[in-house]
């Protein structure tokens, strides 16, 4: 019966296997080529130029700094990049669009790898972006009377690297995890309201909220320094809530039937 | 070219497929046949590593699916034709995949087409398709990496005369050249054109499979006489299981064995021949009116054989 096999004419092609670079450029074309994915990425550049004319307009004129231009574009960016992340893995699902992908990559491990190397691109590209418009903020502030120093910090850019990457990974991992767009993207915004309500209102867990809180742990990363502790607190509440739901996700995903 | 081993798969206490076994061989288009519910899917999402058996294996070339390095260049596969995102347009769907196999971008505007796909239509978003224009989407992936073998889910679903006419001229076009065609659909007549082979699967189960022209003249013979119950009655005695059909007694045996029958019995025959595809449309008539009961378990075994090893008028005695 297997001798048909040995017969049979398989073709090259048919024995390559996609790279992971390929991969990683089909998932990234995945994140703009629909009009949810596009208009999100758009609203993401729409949103860090409104932040900086805002700035422009109403904060005083010696705050007027790129400095400050990039750090208060991070947050709203940083708050969208998560729904990207969810959508992105999601939408497999809800779309049904899993089945045609797992049957042209059937280790569905490296299409998630593949997914999250596009994401971080993505959470990178994001943060260009922050710095392109940061420095026609300062230009337009030197221009207008504003301070327009652009004296940054290198540390500061490493950091919002950081804060904007684990962004993203978060909402893959909620996505992965829950792989259901609405429930992940609500789950993802509820949970720091009910830390800072929970752990506000319940004093033994207010020390464990110094743990587990991203929304407190991620506080130090917009700043130039952190100390070990700071790196520690992240590390912890890193691995509850972004590595925990991705391995776990990652399981759920591997044996989950695809309808 | 596709081997199916003892297939099973349960949901908790549901049995979804049991025990099924068949091979596809290249040149040849199998149509996988049953009622809605009767397990095709499930079997085939198994055969394409998207749904884990409980019990059993599933090959294609030699190696499971999930163990295929490049598969799109090997298969075609049409599982679900809306299963694509709606926000994509019909281009960009061909080109993800394409991007996805390594297939040149050239051949995504040949295959459109191929399917009849034209420029307007391609640039379309999904959501704005018919159902038909998404199987010729979907017949259009499939084809995009230049397989060996295709695995499709009730494709002429939501076709037009047309369209099934044509897409049945392609599966054969693809099998005469050396490809190896499964494809599923709930309709005997819709296969019928096209197969060579017939697997016939109801309740999770195999009840007929074998070539096509085997299985349609092995419906068994249709006997008549003046006195119908005379003639069930001698039937009966000699062993043959009979069936009433809608002209006659269907016989699972051949026009010997129940001419000799009627004979021993001193009954004149008004009519004896072979019942032709009226076994196997009684059999799927059959499945199909059963679709929602549950069926007694001792359906018959099928050995995953290449003889037509079909017992049709059997099940329909039932």
């Amino acid at each position: 019966m297997t001798t048909t096999a040995s017969t049979f004419e398989v073709t090259p092609a048919a024995e390559r296997r996609p790279s992971f670079a390929r991969l990683t450029l089909v998932e990234a074309r995945k994140l703009v080529d629909t009009r949810a994915g596009r208009w999100l990425l758009i609203t993401i550049g729409l949103i860090t130029a409104a932040v900086v004319t805002l700035q422009l307009v109403y904060v005083p004129d010696a705050e007027q700094t790129f400095v400050n231009f990039f750090l208060s574009s991070l947050f709203p960016v940083g708050l969208l990049l998560p729904v990207l992340g969810i959508l992105s893995i999601t939408s497999e699902w809800s779309q049904r669009t899993a089945s045609t992908t797992f049957a042209l990559v059937p280790r569905r491990e490296r299409v998630i790898a593949a997914k999250l190397a596009a994401l971080v691109v993505a959470a990178l590209a994001s943060l260009l972006a922050s710095l392109a418009l940061a420095a026609v903020g300062t230009l337009v502030a030197g221009a207008t009377g504003g301070a327009g120093t652009w004296r940054i910090e290198g540390m500061l850019i490493l950091h919002a690297a950081v804060f904007q990457v684990a962004n993203v990974l978060l909402g893959a991992g909620f996505g992965l995890l829950l792989l259901h767009t609405p429930l992940a993207i609500v789950t993802y915004l509820v949970l720091p309201i009910a830390w800072s309500i929970v752990g506000g209102l319940v004093r033994p867990l207010h020390r464990t909220a110094e743990w587990l809180d991203t929304g407190r742990t991620m506080e130090p990363l917009f700043g130039t320094e952190m100390t070990a502790g700071q790196w520690g607190r992240l590390g912890v509440s890193l691995l509850v809530w972004l590595a925990v739901p991705l391995l776990a996700g990652l399981v759920r995903t591997m044996r989950r039937e695809v309808a | 070219m596709i081997e199916v081993t003892q297939l099973t798969k349960r949901y908790g206490r549901h049995t979804a497929v049991q025990d099924v076994s068949f091979r596809c061989e290249p040149g040849t288009v199998t149509g996988f046949l049953g009622p809605n519910g009767a397990g095709k899917s499930t079997t085939m999402r198994m055969i394409c590593g998207l749904t884990l058996p409980t019990a059993g294996s599933a090959t294609v070339a030699g190696r499971p699916y999930r163990h295929l390095p490049n598969p799109g260049r090997l298969v075609g596969v049409l599982l679900d034709a809306s299963a694509q995102h709606a926000g994509r347009t019909g281009r960009e769907v061909l080109t993800v995949a394409a991007a996805t196999m390594g297939v040149h971008r050239r051949t995504v505007g040949e295959a459109l087409d191929r399917v009849g796909l034209d420029a307007v239509a391609a640039k379309r978003r999904i959501r704005a398709y018919s159902l038909g224009m998404r199987q010729r989407l979907g017949l259009a992936h499939a084809l995009l990496g230049d397989p060996r073998v295709l695995i499709l889910d009730e494709p002429a679903n939501g076709l037009d005369p047309e369209g099934i006419f044509w897409m049945r001229g392609l599966l054969r076009d693809f099998a005469d050249r050396g490809g190896t065609v499964l494809l599923s659909s709930h309709l005997l007549r819709e296969v019928e054109a096209v197969a060579d082979r017939l697997v016939v699967i109801g309740g999770g189960r195999i009840v007929a499979q074998g070539d096509k022209d085997e299985l349609l003249a092995g419906g068994g013979t249709l006997a008549r006489a003046r006195d119908r119950a005379a003639l069930r009655g001698a039937l009966e005695r000699a062993g043959l299981p009979v069936s009433d059909g809608a002209e006659g007694l269907l016989v699972p045996a051949d026009s010997e064995a129940v001419g000799l029958a009627a004979a021993a019995a001193g009954i004149a025959l008004t009519e004896l021949r072979p019942a032709g595809a009226g076994g196997l449309e009684q059999l799927f008539l059959t499945l199909t009116a059963e679709a929602d009961a549950p069926r007694p378990a001792e359906t018959v075994d099928q050995p995953a054989g290449t003889g037509a090893a079909a017992r049709p008028t059997e099940e329909a005695a039932r």
